[in-house]
């Protein structure tokens, strides 16, 4: 069996303060991506330059100016906020006072500060995540990586991450974000590389993305599924909309105007249980690019 | 160099805070075995024939083997499950390598506190032995930096294997089938010499077996220099080659 080949072939290039964003399902090589970024991963063939510097040469120099916030939070169960934030910024050689001068800050800033002596069993999977976020900034980083920050997070717990990561951004920090969910890469990110079985196939705003891969609005209609198929036949033997897209439970037809087709379709005299109108999103844009779905 | 002392002292960290659990396997299981079978069954073997001990208590011929058996074990707990979890997907080496810190600094560190593991546990050890008066005189000092010898000529391998090893299970299936089997037939419990050549030869080359000899005749003042710098040199074998692997190992797991 040849050797498998996570990440292959891929070309990008972030600049500073922006938020850069990789967008990908699960096994799309975010993670092995952000590994070699931060300097844990070598490089098999290749250039990469991290701050200007190359990860195989000057791997503990591109660490000390960088922080990581990996998928696992990998926080220590046996010592409490405080002391997680403390250990780790003595990997960085900081002094002692340092470290506890910027605890203090970034307690504040993670919204921990009630929390900072309890134990991180004791903590809910939002407050871990910002515990990793703060403990990722100890080394006060110009880059920061973070993989996958909300996943597996409730819709609130969310909201205030990104809040926290807006705050960063607004502070000039470079955010390199990996996620799978669209909302979160449009919401955050000036930029995104989609990636899809370790190969980068599309680069962009999410504006530009939309704009350059589908059209601006979608009609999703259902049908009952034996008909489904049949239906997305006729629709495109009536040339309706730029493309007509059959998904397990529904027909997607892309159109710069939804309404005007959903009309076109009724005065086909054909009724979908339902029919949604809705703005295109980066869902769209993977859909098309890749023929699969983000989550599955 | 100073990384790796940063790695060490986050470990001492960890263990100001969990220490207590391990005193019971490191410190009191050993002390209680010498009180419970150096007393107790020497009583018996003592009025038998004790020449094949060397012509010494069985308590005191006892006593210097366990404290390498005891550092054999403490080297190989710490090198082995502790190792294995710190590099498993949420445990510390996971966090160490996002810092500074090279694999082989991690490593380092690491070795450091196996180090202080050892040597504080056979420290106490070998004040319980000056306390019942085993040994000849100060001599029983000069077993600690032997134990701690021992401890490293496991700790250091079995470092080097852990860190790759994917279920914390199999470091205990290797202290099930290699270690206990070891620790019984070293000579911790029975002179070698009692033993039929064939296998005596074998024991004898097992790395407990010359630990064991060689905190058994620093204790009694026994020694002669070749034979010490022999076995030194066999065990310091184990630690480098245990070191030059972990070097791989090390990075091939942390930077793979
Ligand atoms: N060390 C490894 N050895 C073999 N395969 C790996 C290794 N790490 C990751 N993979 C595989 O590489 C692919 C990409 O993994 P990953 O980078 O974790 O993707 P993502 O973070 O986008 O989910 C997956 O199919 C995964 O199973
Ligand atoms: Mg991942």
């Amino acid at each position: 069996m040849p050797p498998f080949r996570a990440v292959d072939g891929i070309d990008f290039e972030f600049g500073r303060g922006e938020v850069f964003g990789f967008l990908g399902p699960n096994g799309a090589g975010k993670s092995s991506t952000m590994r070699m970024l931060g300097a844990t991963s070598p490089v098999s063939a290749g250039t990469l330059r991290v701050l200007g510097m190359d990860p195989a040469e000057k791997g503990p120099e591109i660490r000390a100016r960088i922080g990581v916030v990996p998928q696992d939070d990998c926080l220590d169960r046996e010592l409490t906020v405080r002391e997680n934030l403390f250990v780790y910024g003595r990997y960085f050689g900081l002094a002692k006072n340092v470290i506890r001068e910027r605890i203090a800050g970034l307690l504040a800033f993670a919204q921990l500060e009630e929390q900072a002596d309890a134990q991180v069993e004791t903590l809910s999977g939002g407050m871990r995540r910002r515990l990793t976020i703060a403990r990722s900034l100890i080394n006060q980083p110009e880059i920061l990586l973070l993989d996958e920050p909300t996943t597996g997070l409730d819709p609130q717990a969310r909201h205030v991450l990104w809040d926290r990561l807006y705050r960063l951004k607004r502070d000039g920090v470079t955010l390199i974000i990996t996620t799978h969910y669209m909302d979160e890469a449009e919401q955050l990110c000036d930029r995104l590389a989609v990636m899809d079985g370790g190969k980068i196939v599309a680069e962009g705003s999410p504006r530009e993305l939309i704009d350059a891969h589908v059209t601006r609005e979608v009609l999703e209609l259902r049908f009952p599924a034996d008909d489904q198929a049949e239906v997305a036949e006729r629709l495109r033997a009536a040339q309706l909309g730029e493309r007509i897209e059959l998904l397990p439970d529904r027909v997607v037809v892309y159109a710069d105007d939804g309404e005007t087709v959903l009309v076109a379709v009724h005065g086909m005299s054909l009724a979908p249980i339902t029919a949604l109108v809705r703005r295109a999103t980066l869902e769209d844009v993977f859909l098309k690019l890749t023929g699969r779905s983000l989550i599955d | 160099m100073l990384r790796a002392w940063y790695a060490f002292r986050y470990w001492l960290t960890v263990y100001a805070r969990t220490w207590r659990g391990t005193i019971v396997i490191s410190v009191a299981n050993p002390v209680l075995f010498l009180l419970g079978i150096g007393i107790g069954l020497g009583h018996l073997v003592d009025h038998g024939h004790s020449m094949t001990l060397g012509g010494v208590s069985y308590t005191a011929f006892f006593a210097p083997g366990l404290l390498a058996a005891s550092a054999m074990q403490t080297g190989f707990i710490e090198g082995g499950g502790r190792v294995a979890g710190a590099a498993g997907s949420v445990g510390a080496y996971r966090t160490a390598v996002t810092t500074p810190l090279e694999p082989s600094e991690i490593m380092a560190g690491h070795l450091l506190f196996i180090t202080f593991r050892v040597l504080t546990s056979s420290a106490v050890f070998v004040a319980v032995m000056a306390v019942f008066g085993i040994g000849a005189g100060w001599w029983v000092l000069a077993a600690l930096p032997a134990a701690l010898l021992t401890g490293l000529a496991f700790g250091a391998p079995t470092a080097a294997w852990a860190v790759g090893v994917r279920s914390i299970r199999n470091t205990q299936t290797l202290y099930r089938f290699v270690l206990m089997p070891m620790y019984m037939f070293s000579g911790t419990f029975f002179a070698l010499s009692q033993l039929p050549r064939g296998v005596r030869l074998v024991a004898s080359a097992l790395p407990l077996s010359q630990g064991v000899a060689l905190c058994r005749s620093l204790t009694l003042g026994t020694a002669s220099a070749p034979t010490v710098a022999a076995r030194v040199g066999y065990l310091l074998a184990f630690v480098v080659a245990g070191i030059c692997v972990a070097r791989i190992t090390y990075r091939r797991r942390l930077h793979g």
